[in-house]
Parts: C-alpha cells; sequence; structure tokens
C-alpha cells in the first residue's frame, strides 16, 4: 500500500490513455481525463455539448427519483442535495487545488442566515433571488477568506478556516436581535408556484407537496451547481488550479499567479457553501448556530474523502452516504441496546472511522480508487502492446 | 483598577493552559510534521477516565496521575497504530486522519460516558486570597494552573536539554535519515514523542475542567484556541506556543471582560487575532525563514 501514498502528487495529465508513468494516488485526486476517450465515447466531443447532455439525462432521472420515492425519502434527498452542493464546492477548493478548509460549515451558515433574512421580509422575493443573494454573501465572505488563505499552506490554512469554522456563527449570537441568538431563525418555508403542480400533475398524477417543492428547488440547485462546476474543472481554470496544486514552481514559471488563483479556487466553492446554505434553511425550515458547528464542516471533508478528492461524483455519493448512513447505524445502535442519545453518537463515529480507515487504505477514496485500477490496468495493457511490437518496455 | 487586574489575571491563567495545549501540538508537529486534530479529545477522553475515578471515590491526585499516564499510553497507540502509516505521506491525508480520530473518539466520549453536563472538580478554592480586609483577585485554583504548567514545562525542558532520551528525540525530529544513521530508533522516539505531546494534552484538559463542567466537545474551543496560540507562536517554536497562548488568553480575556456582550465575540476575535499575525508574519511570530516554507 505504501507506493499509494508517495508524497509526490501525479502530474495533472496522468490520466492520457497511452501514459507509461506509474500511476500513483495521492488525496489530491485527479480530474477524470475523458477528453483523451472522446474518440472511442458515444458523447460528443465538445465538453459543453456533452455536459449539456449529461445534464439533460441527469435532470430526467431527479423527475423519476423524485416521482417514485416517499415523501419521507424526498426530504432525504433534500438534505442529500445540500450536502452534494456544499461538497462539489469542496471538491474544487481540496480536490482540485489542494487547499483544505475546515470552514465550509460556516460559509454554509452565511448563505442560511442569508435566505431565512430576506424570507422573513414582509413580501419576499422571489426564491432564485434570494439563493442568490446567499451566494452573494458567501461569496464575498469567501473572497475575504480566501485573500488571506491565499497566503498560507497546510496546517496554516486549517486552523484559520478551523477558526472560521468557530468563530463566525457565534455572530449570529452576538447579534441575536437580528439573527435570533442560540434559538437562531425560524425559515418561513416557500411556497411552490402554481406551474409546478401542474407540472407533478401532468408527470406522475402525484399531489406537489411542499416537501416535494422543496426536494426539487434542492436538485435544481444541485444540477446546476455541478453542470458549472464540471465545465469549470475541464477549462483552463481547473487545469490551472490542478498545476497550482501539483506544481507550484512550474505554474509560477509559467507565468500563473498562484495567490490570485488560490482566492478564486477559494471563492468559487464559497458560492457553492452559499447555496448549499440556502437550501439548507428552506429545508430545515431553520438557521441556528448549533446546525452549523464543526462536525458539519467535517462531514463535508469526509464527503469529499469517500467519495474520491478531486471527482464531483465522488462528492455525489460521499454526500448520500452522509444522509443514508446515520439512520442505518443508529438503528443499529439501537438494535445493539444503546439508548437513542448514545446510538445517535455512532454516525459521527462511523464517520470518524470511515476516514481514517478510507486514509490509509485507499487514500485515492472511492471514485479514485476505482478509476486507478482501470488507468493502471490500461496502462500495462498499453506496455503488454508496445512490448509485444518489439519497442523495449520500461519501467517508470 | 481591580476588575483590570482581575481580568488580567484571567487572561493569564487561561493563557497558561492554551500554552500548554498549543506546546503539545508543537511536540507533535516538531517531530512529525502532522498537526495533530485529535489532541483535543484525546484530551477529553482522559479527563473523563479521571472523572469516572472521582465519582468512584478515587482522590483528585490519584485521578490526574491516572489520566495523564493513560494519555501517554493514547498518545503512544494512537501514533502506532493510526498514524504510523500515513507518516511523512501527503499532507493532507494526514490532516484528515487526525480529523477522523477527533470525531471518533469524541463520539466514543459520548458513548461511553454520555453527553450530558457533569461537573467537575477542583482541588482548590476558586475564592481569592484575602490581605487584610480586600479580596485580591488571585486565586489558589489559578495559582494551580499556572504553577503546574511551569512545572510541566520546566520537565520538558530538562528532558530535551540534558537526557540521553531528550537528545535522540532532538535529533530525531530534526533528521530522521541522519538520527537513523547514528543509531538512533527513530520509530521508538517518534512513538515517544506522541505519547508526552498526549500527556501535556492531558493536563490542559484536566486544568480547563476543573471547577466547571465537562461534556463531550468541551475541548473544542480549547482545540480552536490552542491551535491559534501554537499557530501565532510559529508553530516550529515551543517559546513560541507559549508566548502565543499568553497573548491569545490576555486577548480574549480582554474581549471578554470589556467589549459589550464580550463573551459572544471571543470566538470571533481568535480568528481575527489569527488572521491578523498571519497577514503580516504568514509562519507565525517565532518562525525562521526556513520554517515558513514548511
Amino acid at each position: 500500500m505504501s507506493d499509494l501514498q508517495s508524497p509526490a502528487s501525479t502530474p495533472g495529465t496522468a490520466g492520457k490513455a497511452s501514459s507509461e508513468a506509474p500511476v500513483k494516488a495521492t488525496a489530491g485526486g485527479d480530474a477524470p481525463s475523458a477528453p483523451a476517450e472522446a474518440g472511442r465515447s458515444f458523447l460528443p466531443g465538445s465538453t459543453l455539448l456533452r455536459h449539456l447532455l449529461v445534464l439533460a439525462v441527469c435532470a430526467v432521472l431527479a423527475v423519476v427519483i423524485l416521482e417514485i420515492t416517499s415523501p419521507f425519502q424526498n426530504s432525504q434527498l433534500a438534505t442529500l442535495t445540500y450536502y452534494a452542493i456544499a461538497a462539489g464546492g469542496l471538491t474544487v477548493l481540496t480536490g482540485m487545488n489542494g487547499q483544505i478548509s475546515l470552514g465550509h460549515g460556516a460559509l454554509m451558515a452565511a448563505g442560511a442566515y442569508t435566505t431565512a433574512l430576506f424570507l422573513d421580509a414582509e413580501e419576499p422575493l422571489p426564491l432564485p433571488v434570494i439563493l442568490l443573494a446567499a451566494v452573494v454573501v458567501a461569496t464575498a465572505i469567501g473572497a475575504l477568506v480566501g485573500v488571506a488563505a491565499a497566503r498560507l499552506h497546510g496546517p496554516y490554512l486549517a486552523g484559520a478556516t478551523l477558526a472560521l469554522a468557530v468563530g463566525l456563527p457565534g455572530l449570529a449570537i452576538y447579534f441575536h436581535d437580528i439573527f435570533g441568538g442560540e434559538q437562531g431563525m425560524r425559515v418561513r418555508a416557500p411556497q411552490a408556484p402554481e406551474w409546478f403542480d401542474g407540472f407533478i400533475a401532468a408527470v406522475s398524477g402525484n399531489a406537489a407537496s411542499s416537501t416535494k417543492w422543496l426536494a426539487y428547488v434542492g436538485a435544481i440547485c444541485l444540477l446546476i451547481t455541478y453542470f458549472f462546476l464540471a465545465n469549470l474543472i475541464r477549462s483552463r481554470i481547473g487545469r490551472t488550479w490542478r498545476a497550482v496544486r501539483d506544481q507550484e514552481v512550474a505554474a509560477e514559471l509559467a507565468g500563473v499567479n498562484l495567490g490570485a488563483w488560490r482566492v478564486l479556487a477559494f471563492v468559487v466553492s464559497a458560492a457553492a457553501a452559499g447555496l448549499a446554505g440556502g437550501v439548507l434553511a428552506i429545508v430545515v425550515r431553520l438557521a441556528a448556530p448549533s446546525g452549523f458547528t464543526l462536525v458539519l464542516s467535517i462531514a463535508l471533508l469526509t464527503a469529499i474523502v469517500i467519495g474520491g478528492l478531486g471527482s464531483l461524483i465522488g462528492a455525489l455519493l460521499g454526500s448520500a452516504l452522509l444522509v443514508f448512513l446515520p439512520p442505518f447505524v443508529t438503528d443499529l445502535g439501537v438494535d445493539f441496546g444503546l439508548n437513542q442519545t448514545e446510538a445517535a453518537q455512532l454516525a459521527p463515529f462511523v464517520y470518524g472511522v470511515v476516514l481514517i480507515v478510507v486514509m490509509i487504505a485507499a487514500p485515492a477514496g472511492f471514485v479514485g480508487t476505482i478509476r486507478l485500477r482501470w488507468m493502471t490496468r490500461k496502462a500495462k495493457r498499453a506496455m503488454a502492446q508496445a512490448g509485444a511490437d518489439g519497442a523495449s518496455s520500461s519501467r517508470g | 483598577m481591580d476588575y483590570f487586574v482581575n481580568v488580567t489575571l484571567t487572561g493569564l491563567t487561561q493563557g497558561m493552559i492554551y500554552s500548554a495545549f498549543a506546546l503539545a501540538l508543537v511536540l507533535i508537529w516538531r517531530s512529525t510534521r502532522i498537526v495533530n486534530f485529535a489532541q483535543g479529545s484525546m484530551a477529553a477522553a482522559t479527563t473523563f477516565i479521571a472523572l469516572a475515578l472521582i465519582q468512584a471515590g478515587a482522590s483528585y491526585w490519584v485521578a490526574l496521575i491516572a489520566a495523564l499516564a493513560s494519555g501517554f499510553v493514547l498518545g503512544a497507540i494512537v501514533e502506532r497504530v493510526i498514524i504510523r502509516p500515513v507518516e511523512g505521506g501527503p499532507e493532507l491525508n494526514a490532516v484528515i486522519v487526525t480529523l477522523g480520530l477527533f470525531v471518533a473518539i469524541q463520539a466514543s466520549i459520548a458513548i461511553i460516558f454520555g453527553s450530558s453536563f457533569q461537573s467537575f472538580p477542583t482541588p482548590f478554592g476558586v475564592r481569592g486570597f484575602e490581605v487584610g480586609d480586600t479580596t485580591i483577585p488571585l486565586t489558589p485554583t489559578s495559582l494551580y494552573v499556572i504553577g503546574s504548567v511551569l512545572i510541566v514545562m520546566a520537565l520538558l525542558v530538562a528532558l530535551f536539554r540534558f537526557t540521553r532520551v531528550g537528545l535522540a528525540m532532538r535529533a530525531s525530529a530534526f533528521s530522521q535519515e541522519v538520527a537513523r544513521l547514528l543509531g538512533v530508533k527513530v520509530g521508538g522516539m517518534l512513538t515517544l514523542g506522541w505519547g508526552l505531546a498526549a500527556v501535556v494534552g492531558s493536563l490542559s484538559g484536566l486544568l480547563i475542567a476543573g471547577g466547571t463542567f465537562v461534556w463531550p466537545a468541551y475541548m473544542d474551543a480549547l482545540i480552536v484556541f490552542g491551535f491559534v496560540a501554537a499557530i501565532i507562536g510559529g508553530l516550529d517554536s515551543p517559546v513560541g506556543a507559549i508566548v502565543g497562548g499568553l497573548i491569545l488568553g490576555l486577548a480574549l480575556s480582554y474581549v471578554s471582560g470589556y467589549a459589550p456582550r464580550g463573551s459572544a465575540l471571543v470566538n470571533i476575535s481568535a480568528l481575527v487575532i489569527l488572521i491578523v499575525v498571519l497577514l503580516v508574519r504568514p509562519g507565525g511570530l517565532f518562525s525562521s525563514t526556513t520554517a515558513r516554507r514548511a
């Protein structure tokens, strides 16, 4: 296993089909290398077109899933959407750019409180505008922190973001007249528009409940975020982020302004966290300091690590684990004779153990490990091919 | 005036505890280049062991020694079993492993000892000494806190300065390869370093618990403040950890004592202080230029 933990990260383009470079995995996983495969793929060659196609398929899939599941599962899926949105943003920051953040829970809090405040108005603005405001506020805070963070490395960055996670929700207690102090703010659930009832009736004949509307809002936000992030990761911007992560000196020599790109990564991921916070506020219907503890920030990190750092699909899978694992282990704990409060602690316990085990046994995470297997096999095949051609097959 | 002295003394007492905690982080950082985020929950675990002993009828001092000893064992086991595989690997992996440990230990405490608030005793009173008619704002407990941290620090200095083991530990932290060539068992030294750090961490956990309440997450604030203190000091310098702890203790005490509704501002002030220090010196106050590249 030790060769999987080499300090040297793989160069950003290790996925090239013909690459014979030894494949290594670090926690800073790698982006999928679909373009190299485009020749054999059924999908269009243009990244934007391909992603639009995937988006359309996912949208249909989302409708199908939300319509065949029960109201309780709908609300679970709504929870999944806000975890996944925030985890997607963190994937960009930690996976793509190599900056660790323990403060994304606080940025979600910024989004959630903004949403709560705007929904509290006499005549609330349209929901998209409110969610956009949540994004803007979180982005502004993210930019502020990002400027400081861009100068910091590893543990220093972890420390600063840790202090952010613990410090920022404290402001809600200090300004308790506006933010409701320890109790937090109740969030008025936004009403579903009329076209939504018509849409649901036309698609499945089900009744359009408020829970269902919120799940749809979450799903729409999730799809938009992931579409945006996937394009960003595939673009020049994504490549530059990976260059800054993997080859700091080379990137700087090539004229890349390291600090500016680090700030940009922080800003993008803060925007996602803000949107996630907005969705959280309307799904949970409460914005309170107790909802944004350090454990939330660590849970997000767990999601992206388990899924595989640097992969949006990994972030989605990891978020699913955050939603579906706790009720499962809690039930298990009760079956084994723990009382409810003890059993509720089993979920964080499992998160922690999973984090440790994944990091020791499979640092590339779920998606990363599968991708690694696949790339190793392909590299072997390419090498065998080269050997058959009489070329010298050198082991890197 | 009395109030000012009181606030200052509170700050110094708290600052000493932050210093001890920061020192534990620095010890580990120097030898293994890992920030131990699990330090706080490890300390909380040993505090709960002490509490269980006290509730079973043991004296405070027996519980204290048991807690420090179990801290040592816990630290050594953690290094051997969990940290060893990620040592020397990518920075991010080590950070994530210690975070996982932090959450797992905290949850274990809640499962084993329950998550309710429990009061933790202190061996000395919390009322100020009386000089003539006036009560001076210096309590036996704060003297005990400051004194025990100073004793532990002196013992550590003596260990590193004057013993062969201390020399070997310093050599391992300085350069593993060279130390190994000279016949130092580096692995053992790292385990010992983690054990000692956990002892210091446990002490700060017990001191902060004394005379107040403990619950599984009671160390969360101390983790942040200790960490901020260590970073202010530069992570690499024991002196920096102590100075950082005192600076932070005093600053937070003044914020809490003088700002309107200051206690709610304490956490955010720690963030502000940290960011200001790091903007001026990105590697902390006591960093050398080489340390800044790390």
